[in-house]
């Protein structure tokens, strides 16, 4: 199944411009569910006002800012038309990060590039983003908005995700240290030894959305007129204490490593 | 570990509200074609779609007893490196904060994983949903990204991206000498613009009383809402 791509932009670097193709990346897999009335009919959605329940035509809606509690102010489709970014094809690299530099937070949507008439110049941001470990730090107008994003380097390939703005964002480094006691070089040397034993690479194929499956499964005996029946599954909550805690989570952790090297 | 979980993300603050043509403020409802009246939350049904208008319906109660314990735990499978994880898996940031009389633990796996440069990965749930997310350590606070699951990801040959051409050492040197003189060592983050020039906007009219409408009734809007942050800020702060 080839994928067609969403939008078509020029990577603008110095002088150099590199046309290229944005594919989505991800597709969300959530199961669908519509909205039925109870005569398994589909149903509409329509605005009506809050006072008095009675309907508004799409016609006559109009957008506000609420600028104190019920006071608005309207915004025509020319006041909204008016603060959109003009229409570009440019993708617009400003300056470039070390890759550990922007926090996970900011992440939003990524794409893939597609080379669109000038490999040879593709395959090379590619692999000089790879050998100086930065992302370029890009600005463009896709579909009437401005976006931020990074242009990574990931397997040879160019990626461009969108990111978060400054509002979007909460930072860690402007909040409160959680309170308690600082734990102690002993505790701290069992709990990195912990993490030690737990090491690993990050394997996405070892995860599967097992509620969704569950789910899927659910529907189609349900479809076939036998709804298995469900048991409610108990939380359950177990408090030990945190020294007891890291050395049992250790001798488990050698003991399945034991066991899988035998 | 007990913990209580915070977004670490927010929404832009430039949200617009449907009014109506005199300012009113509007809701929306769900109704029937058919019998042409609005449907209340008890008259409306969730239904999967199996065949051509033929659904199954799959109530709450059915979608509870799927979902897996509802405990807060977080179960820490692996530890890997934090830099490790493509950015393709990022989906939203939570901020955890230690629950129940926790704070030595939080704090002790937040230093472990600074000090070595390691993310957990884990796997709770969340409103009735089994996310796999990745455990930063930021600044002494832990943050999880909720993840997308691998197929959800698309990949190079699912897109068929063309294969790779070995691009001249030259080029390559010539880009690599834009993107090092171009470096800057930290990432500034966008301001939201658009959201900037509409609240510009919106005090020019209403200098101008231009626009402007009241709505009479008594339904406020911005009544009760809670100050997440601060409940953030005293949640890390253990009161």
């Amino acid at each position: 199944m080839a994928a067609r791509s969403i939008w078509k932009g020029v990577i603008k670097l110095g002088a150099s411009k590199i046309p290229v193709k944005l594919y989505a990346a991800v597709s969300d897999r959530n199961v669908r569910f519509h909205i039925l009335d109870k005569r398994h009919e589909r149903i509409k959605q329509h605005m009506v006002k809050l006072e008095d329940g009675q309907e508004v035509a799409n016609d006559e809606i109009r957008k506000g800012y609420e600028v104190e509690p019920g006071t608005f102010v309207i915004l025509t489709e020319e006041d909204l038309e008016s603060i959109k970014p003009k229409p570009s094809r440019e993708i617009e690299i400003g300056e470039f990060v070390p890759t550990d530099q922007i926090t996970q937070q900011y992440y939003e949507r990524p794409y893939y590039l597609a080379p669109d008439g000038d490999e040879k110049n593709y395959f090379a941001l590619a692999e000089a983003l790879a050998g100086t470990e930065r992302e370029g730090i890009a600005q463009w107008v896709m579909r009437n908005k401005a976006y931020q994003g990074a242009l990574r380097s990931q397997d040879g390939y160019l990626i461009l995700a969108t990111l978060r703005n400054a509002e979007e964002v909460i930072s860690a480094a402007g909040l409160p240290k959680p309170g308690g006691r600082e734990p102690s070089q002993k505790e701290l040397g069992m709990a990195r030894h912990l993490v030690s034993l737990l090491a690993d690479e990050f394997r996405p194929a070892d995860y599967r959305d097992e509620y969704r499956e569950r789910v899927l499964k659910f529907i189609e005996s349900k479809a076939k007129g036998h709804a298995p029946r469900l048991k409610l599954v108990k939380a359950k909550r177990k408090t030990t204490a945190l020294d007891s805690a890291l050395t049992k989570s250790i001798a488990a952790v050698k003991k399945s490593k034991e066991k899988s090297a035998a | 570990m007990p913990v209580n979980l915070f977004p670490a993300n927010r929404a832009s603050r430039a949200p617009l509200r449907l009014l109506g043509p005199d300012g009113e403020p509007l809701a929306r409802k769900y109704y029937s074609e058919t019998t042409e009246k609005d449907l209340d939350a008890d008259e409306i049904v969730r239904g999967f779609e199996v065949d051509k208008d033929k659904y199954v319906v799959v109530t709450d109660e059915e979608l509870e007893r799927l979902a897996p314990d509802k405990t807060r735990d977080i179960d820490l499978t692996k530890f890997v490196r934090a830099d490790s994880i493509p950015p393709l898996y990022f989906e939203r940031g939570y901020f955890l904060t230690p629950d129940g009389g926790s704070e030595k633990a939080y704090k002790l796996l937040a230093e472990a994983m600074a000090k070595d440069g390691q993310a957990g990965i884990a796997t709770f749930v969340m409103r009735g949903k089994e996310h796999l997310v990745a455990i930063f350590s930021d600044h002494g606070i832990l943050r999880a990204e909720t993840m997308r699951f691998p197929d959800e990801v698309r990949s190079v040959k699912d897109i068929e991206l063309p294969e790779r051409k070995k691009p001249t050492p030259a080029t390559v040197k010539k880009f690599a000498a834009i993107v090092r003189k171009k470096t800057k060592k930290k990432f500034t983050p966008a301001q939201d613009e658009e959201a900037a020039a509409l609240l510009k906007l919106v005090k020019k009219k209403r200098t101008r009383r231009s626009n402007v409408v009241q709505d009479t009734g008594e339904k406020q809007t911005k009544d009760n809402v809670v100050d997440l942050m601060q409940v953030l800020k005293r949640s890390l702060a253990g009161r």
